[in-house]
């Protein structure tokens, strides 16, 4: 206060010495309250900004997306006669023929090759397959008829969903007039409808974007992640430890340490290369299965669990490590007992944080083979796999219309997974933490 | 907290279980293939883990025809369905080349023919039964938004729109100068006046190669002392006719397709290159340029009036056939009517079949399994 007012005298003339210096801060006050109010008006725009931005991506996707938890399905009647069916192996009868046929005898006006064709191009392929379950699964079907509600085809799905106007000239959609005049007669008869889209959820990836699905991709993330923990986890959390509590602090740890946080850095792809020299070529382990893919996002988010994993021992207070010194404790008993409890939330979350980041990586997946197109689930770790991510890019790069929705219905449902292991790192660190 | 350290032992231990199934079956079954093929890599007899499924890798173009074939193969039969990565055709050949054993993959695609020194490779490295067939054709399309009137070019037009060095205006032989066109009018009188404004593929797509050799090589051509050079420098007349502009003209928009036709959209007076199929799947948005006078259509491409077509292959390794299940099922899939015939689901993806007597060839060539050598190429 002192200073200020020299300063003040020393800056005005002798004349306004009387001023005071409650009248000096008075006059600046009004500025120093501007500044503060622009200050935070910046702050704000910033965060307006960025909220904008993110409202922007999500309504995007969502407004993409939504429709394809809907999938068309068209009624059609099968007639299942006795022959038909195979009795020894009914898996093997033809249902694509019987599928045929059920179709022709709805339109029995439709004779022509070419245009028994394009009738047949209404349905999914799909459909064979969704009578052959039904006929397996209850074998007395075989010598009645059967209502059942098919899969349409992609094109008949962008129809019903308005991706493709009826309105343009017929050159220009992939449906013409007589197919639209079919669809029609199945709209008027309310025999076609949209349903909720279980195939998403339950199958493998496909060409066909109406059996294409994302579960395959699921549990692809699932085993790689599960062989991801299991690897960093444990070898996160004693690397630091050990580097945190034990360690001799010296050249050779300081060196250590400063590789550790430019591993943190290195760009994923780098891993990817690294995966295909040693894991593939060296040990010889097999291509585009999650065992190396979890072995490869191991080595990219370990630096991160131990970097976050150290800030949680740090944070652990001096004096109580001291204490339990100082009633007979050994060092690995202070630890174990009390230093590694109370850090254990922030590790857990460094450990969530990094899995999250792993989960929405492909770059290094590319390298060791597992951006590939898989069909069938995986059914453990040494299955072909492909993982969320790489599904969405697979299908972004896919010339048909219909693979854009499910695109974005990918992207929700890799967001809906990053957001829970995201709140389950923000609730386990509420129920762990303890402040001193 | 005993806990966490049990815990904490538990997972490493986990860890360690799992790398070793990892690397487990090490000295599984002696190779078969390793005998077939005669000589093979060290690290091919120190890894024999069974596959029991059909690995594939290769072109990006082949890739939505493959993988059609693949799923139908793995519904209609018990055979796994194969897995296939996009790997481009030149990296496709590499991983091909690496040797036999199961480890390395079955089939690679290609966007265009096997090169001799990839041939060479595959010998070296003990891949001597290379099967090729070739399944149908593709064709490269310039397209521009349905909002703007077609383009008609000649290859010519396309030579000195996109050539980074043209011959000089004046009409001086043998000299070059930098592209100086700015607008479709300069080239072509006929032509709008629009800024040139291409999107295309990057250097390591097969697109982008076939498109330099069928485009770009046919327009240079026209210049009877370019045409001239071929014979004379086969070096100076490939740069001349391969190198594209890179003053902005031409950008390269990723191997991305449907990037490509989005951006188009977007922009009515930009063109772009890209695979048939996209047009096909996109003809509510997009129309194909006319060159030379025909424009992109299904017949067109067919019967070979539409100069921008490429053939497409595939290559099987002959020593895996037998070793893995399905490989023989697999290639009679794909060579059946059913899929590349004139009317096959193939043909509704937006492959350009092969006329019959070429289809009954490559057929035989699958079933027989009879190799290709190297000093044909």
């Amino acid at each position: 206060m002192n200073k200020s007012t020299k300063q003040a005298g020393a800056g005005s003339s002798g004349t306004s010495r009387r001023e005071r210096t409650i009248d000096i801060v008075n006059k600046r006050l009004e500025k120093r309250y501007r500044n503060e109010k622009r200050f935070r008006l910046y702050g704000l725009l910033s965060i307006m900004a960025s909220v904008a931005f993110l409202m922007f991506l999500l309504t995007s996707i969502v407004g993409n997306g939504y429709t394809a938890f809907l999938q068309t399905y068209i009624k059609l009647d099968v007639q299942l006669e006795q022959g038909m069916i195979d009795k020894e192996n009914p898996g093997r009868s033809d249902f694509q023929g019987i599928i045929k046929q059920a179709i022709r005898a709805y339109y029995p006006e439709v004779n022509d090759r070419k245009e028994r064709r394009e009738l047949y191009a209404l349905f999914s392929s799909g459909a064979a397959f969704q009578l052959r379950d039904a006929v397996l699964k209850d074998p007395a079907l075989s010598g009645t008829t059967v209502s059942l509600w098919v899969l349409a085809d992609d094109d008949v799905d962008m129809l019903m969903k308005g991706h493709i106007k009826r309105d343009v000239p017929e050159s220009e959609r992939r449906l013409n007039n007589r197919q639209l005049q079919w669809i029609g007669k199945l709209e008027a008869e309310k025999r076609i409808e949209k349903r909720f889209n279980t195939t998403f959820f339950t199958a493998g990836d496909s060409r066909e974007p109406e059996l294409a699905g994302i579960w395959g991709a699921v549990k692809g993330s699932f085993y790689t992640m599960l062989v991801t923990l299991a690897l960093s986890f444990p070898i996160g959390i004693a690397a630091a430890v050990y580097l945190e509590e034990f360690a001799p602090k010296n050249l050779a740890t300081d060196f250590i340490e400063v590789n550790i946080n430019n591993l943190a850095a290195v760009p994923s792809i780098v891993f990817g290369l690294l995966g295909l020299a040693v894991f593939l070529n060296f040990f010889g382990m097999p291509r585009s299965t999650p065992l190396v893919g979890g072995i490869v996002l191991m080595l990219m988010t370990l630096p991160t669990i131990i970097i976050a994993s150290r800030a949680a021992l740090k944070a652990v207070p001096p004096s109580i490590r001291e204490a339990a010194l100082g009633v007979g404790s050994s060092k690995l008993q202070v630890v174990t007992s009390h230093v590694l409890p109370l850090a254990l939330p922030g590790m857990l979350t460094g450990t969530i944080i990094g899995m999250a980041q792993a989960l929405g990586e492909t770059a290094p997946l590319l390298m060791i083979g597992m951006v590939a197109f898989i069909v069938d689930v995986p059914g453990g770790f040494t299955d072909p796999a492909a993982v969320m991510p790489v599904q969405i890019y697979l299908w972004a790069d896919s010339p048909e219309r219909a693979f854009v929705e499910r695109t974005s219905a990918a992207i929700m449902v890799l967001l809906a997974f990053l957001i829970s292991m995201n709140a389950l790192a923000v609730v386990m660190r509420k129920r762990f933490e303890r402040r001193w | 907290m005993k806990k966490t350290v049990t815990l904490a032992a538990f997972l490493l231990l986990l860890a360690g279980s799992l790398s070793v199934i990892g690397c487990g079956p090490k000295a599984g079954q002696p190779g078969k293939e390793e005998q077939a093929a005669g000589e093979t890599g060290q690290a091919g007899e120190e890894m024999q883990s069974a596959r029991d499924y059909i690995s594939i890798v290769g072109s990006s173009t082949v890739y939505p025809f493959a993988t059609v074939v693949a799923e139908q193969f793995g519904k209609t039969t018990d055979f796994k369905t194969p897995k296939i990565e996009s790997t481009g055709s030149g990296g496709g050949f590499k991983l091909f080349s690496a040797g036999v054993g199961v480890e390395h993959p079955d089939i690679t695609n290609a966007s265009r023919r096997i090169k001799k020194s990839e041939c060479e490779k595959c010998a070296e490295n003990g891949v001597t039964g290379v099967v090729e067939i070739k399944v149908g054709y593709d064709g490269i399309v310039m397209a521009n938004s349905k909002k703007a009137e077609p383009f008609k070019l000649s290859s010519k037009d396309v030579f000195l729109a996109l050539a980074k060095e043209v011959p000089n205006p004046s009409g001086a032989e043998g000299e070059l100068v930098p592209n100086p066109y700015k607008t479709w009018k300069d080239i072509n009188p006929e032509l709008p006046e629009t800024k040139i404004e291409v999107l295309g593929p990057p250097p390591t797509s097969g697109t982008r190669d076939a498109f330099v050799e069928l485009a770009m090589e046919a327009g240079a051509k026209e210049f009877a002392w370019i045409k001239a050079l071929k014979k004379e420098d086969k070096d100076k007349f490939k740069q001349i006719s391969h190198t594209i502009r890179e003053d902005g003209a031409y950008i390269e928009a990723g191997e991305n397709d449907n990037l490509i036709v989005q951006k188009l959209d977007a922009n009515p007076d930009a063109l772009g290159i890209f695979g048939f199929s996209f047009l096909d799947q996109n003809t509510d948005k997009m129309q194909g340029a006319f060159i030379d006078g025909v424009q992109p259509a299904f017949e067109a491409i067919a019967d070979g009036s539409y100069p921008l077509s490429r053939p497409l292959f595939f290559y099987v390794k002959k020593a895996h056939v037998g070793t893995i299940p399905g490989m023989s099922e697999y290639l009679t899939e794909f060579t059946s009517e059913k899929a590349w015939g004139d009317e096959g689901y193939l043909t509704e993806k937006g492959l350009i079949p092969m006329p019959k007597e070429e289809r009954e060839k490559y057929a035989k060539v699958a079933k027989e399994l009879i190799a290709i050598s190297c000093d044909e190429l």
